[in-house]
């Protein structure tokens, strides 16, 4: 066999691992999901009028807003569970299974492509749920099959690259409670986005940082795939540049990080 | 490259490793023969763990070089960790999934057909008596179970040479036992095993070839009887709580080693019976009744003394090196290997045999 059905085989048994972990052990995930789920139904059934009289100009209706918060809600899910990711990866190296890897004939990239792929299918999965709870509080999406497919995609970017940024994270964590602490800005940042209110409410000096920050590209593009309401090329583009210079950042950190010599 | 060095399956010299300015490895050689077992000896920091990670490619070395399994640690690294297994300190299993998914794991990452992958999976867990519980998640595993189970994973590879970093450690005496079974079997099927050890017991029972390690050198090579031919033999400890009784009692006893601050004598002893009654009919004919009477074999400390204490002549002029050259195979050969040793034995006795061993006879 070459080494890249090599290297091909060790991807997928590595994969395997990890989503038998998932499998085995769906609280993990689940917990992760708790607080997008939880935000969700506080900003629908608690804080629904206020905001939809915020972005309506006055006017209350609980289903514009539900219809503008769930997509914040859905990459807000991608955040979460990627933090999922960093925690996973560091307690690997706490496990002293990372080291048995290490010193393996093995391809040393499958161990870190095995948790990325482990991860994306997870976020997918964890999206579908989260997404079925928008439907059941109210979100009504008018995509078309390409829209719905180019949202897939660009969900799947987003964790893609999120998700190379926490392996990262994990690996350079002393412990999987320090890398849950190290990824929290990951996760607070879909809160400074458009996510909850639009950025043209935002004070001045803050709505530059609120516009250009990863999230809000591309929250605004997946509103407009999921609402019809058109996307806007420059949200687009800005949305896949980000996911494709994370994804690259985030590889590039986690390979020098994975190659650098065990701590002692 | 010379027949030799083929036939070794570990051969290194001038190992060197620090952290920062820390020199955690000054300058080491092995050599250790295929087939045999090796046995690297050594207190907690004395460096065992950095050269069994520097020899298993998971750190680099500062300096030096080694070639393991014929191929060299650096530039074929990827052919090293194909013939080696490593089983460290730490479980390397995966807690989150069974004994038996941990199997499939390994099999599937030696790349073994899944037929094969089953068979080995299957006589491995009956080997080292996983069977019942590979289908529980290894994290309940218990500390005995965890370590045969990494061991086990070690082996789905069939390597030809296997590194245990402190098998036993943290293990209680039944499983220490089954642990030394393991090890016995593995090299009576061709397996060259390094281990490392903190007891002088375990590298007398397993191994040919014991170097012992301290502060990042090594400063004595050789088989376990000729290890302890360096220490100073056993002795009976005499503790007294009044001063007369002990002075009586130092007067009446020849031959021993007085310390008087803290009121005990020093016996020479193998500890047998026979003198232990003649130590006693000594003191019961001079009247003195000792308020403890230990019995104190030569231990890994006394071995440390002997060989790192300050007073040995200037290590330089007598460095330990290695003796697995040419032609010597066998590990008890009439030229005694150690070297160093000798002169500091005398000097040291006194210190050693102080720290010796803890059979309190009652």
């Amino acid at each position: 066999m070459s080494a890249a059905t090599h290297a091909f085989r060790d991807n997928l048994t590595m994969l395997r691992r990890n989503l038998l972990h998932a499998r085995r052990y769906p609280s993990l995930t689940l917990n992760l999901l708790l607080t997008p789920v939880i935000l969700l139904l506080l900003f629908v059934y608690v804080f629904g009028d206020v905001m939809s009289a915020g972005i309506n100009g006055g006017h209350a209706d609980r289903s514009d807003y539900v219809a503008y918060l769930v997509p914040g809600i859905l990459l807000l899910t991608v955040a979460m569970t990627s933090l999922g990711t960093a925690v996973s990866v560091a307690t690997d190296l706490t496990e002293g299974i990372m080291n048995r890897f290490r010193t393996m004939a093995i391809s040393r990239a499958s161990v870190l492509i095995g948790h990325v792929i482990g991860s994306v299918i997870q976020t997918l999965t964890a999206l579908v749920l989260v997404l079925a709870i928008g439907v059941a509080v109210g979100f009504r999406p008018d995509a078309t099959p390409v829209e719905w497919i180019a949202a897939a995609g660009l969900m799947a970017l987003v964790s893609l690259a999120l998700t190379w940024i926490a392996v990262g994270i994990g690996l350079v964590s002393p412990n999987p409670e320090g890398a849950s602490n190290i990824g929290t800005p990951l996760v607070m940042l879909p809160f400074l986005s458009s996510a909850f209110v639009p950025v043209d409410a935002m004070p001045g000096w803050f709505r530059w940082f609120a516009e250009y920050q990863p999230f809000s590209p591309a929250i605004e593009t997946l509103r407009g795939l999921l609402l019809g309401s058109g996307i806007g090329t420059r949200n687009a583009a800005l949305a896949v540049a980000w996911c494709l210079g994370l994804t690259l950042l985030g590889h590039l950190w986690s390979k020098a990080r994975f190659n650098r010599e065990p701590r002692r | 490259m010379t027949t030799t060095d083929q036939e070794l399956a570990i051969a290194a010299t001038g190992l060197r490793k620090s952290y920062g300015d820390k020199t955690v490895l000054d300058g080491i050689d092995i050599h250790v023969p295929a087939g045999t077992v090796f046995s690297l000896l050594g207190p907690n920091g004395a460096g065992k763990t950095t050269a069994v990670n520097i020899l298993s490619t998971l750190i680099s070395a500062d300096g030096g070089q080694a070639r393991i399994a014929g191929h060299d640690l650096v530039a074929e690294a990827q052919a090293v960790r194909a013939a080696i297994g490593v089983t460290g300190q730490f479980s390397a299993v995966d807690g989150l999934i069974t004994g038996e998914e941990n199997m499939l794991l390994m099999a599937d990452l030696h790349h073994l057909p899944r037929a094969e992958g089953r068979r080995v999976i299957a006589e491995l867990l009956e080997r080292f008596d996983l069977a019942e519980v590979a289908k529980k998640p290894a994290s309940t595993y218990s500390g005995g179970m965890k370590r045969r189970l990494d061991i086990a994973m070690t082996l789905v590879g069939s390597p030809r040479i296997i590194f245990l970093d402190e098998p036993t450690t943290g293990l209680d005496p039944r499983s220490r036992h089954t642990m030394w079974q393991i090890i016995r079997e593995l090299v009576s099927g061709g397996t060259t095993v390094f281990l490392t050890t903190q007891y002088l017991e375990e590298a007398d029972q397993l191994a040919d070839r014991i170097a012992v390690l301290n502060g990042g050198r090594l400063v004595a090579q050789g088989s376990a009887e000729e290890l302890k031919r360096l220490v100073p033999g056993g002795h009976v400890r005499l503790r007294f709580s009044d001063p007369a009784a002990y002075e009586r009692a130092a007067t009446a006893l020849r031959e021993t080693t007085r310390d008087d601050e803290a009121l005990t004598l020093q016996i020479p002893s193998d500890g047998s019976q026979r003198e232990l009654r003649a130590i006693l009919d000594w003191l019961d004919s001079a009247g003195v009744e000792a308020d403890e009477l230990s019995v104190h074999t030569p231990d890994l400390d006394d071995v440390f003394f002997a060989l790192t204490g300050s007073s040995v002549p200037d290590r330089s002029t007598a460095p330990a090196r290695p003796t697995g050259s040419a032609g010597s195979t066998g590990s008890t050969g009439p030229t005694g290997p150690i070297k160093s040793a000798q002169s500091a034995q005398s000097a040291q006795s006194t210190e050693s045999a102080q720290s010796a061993g803890k059979e309190t006879v009652r």
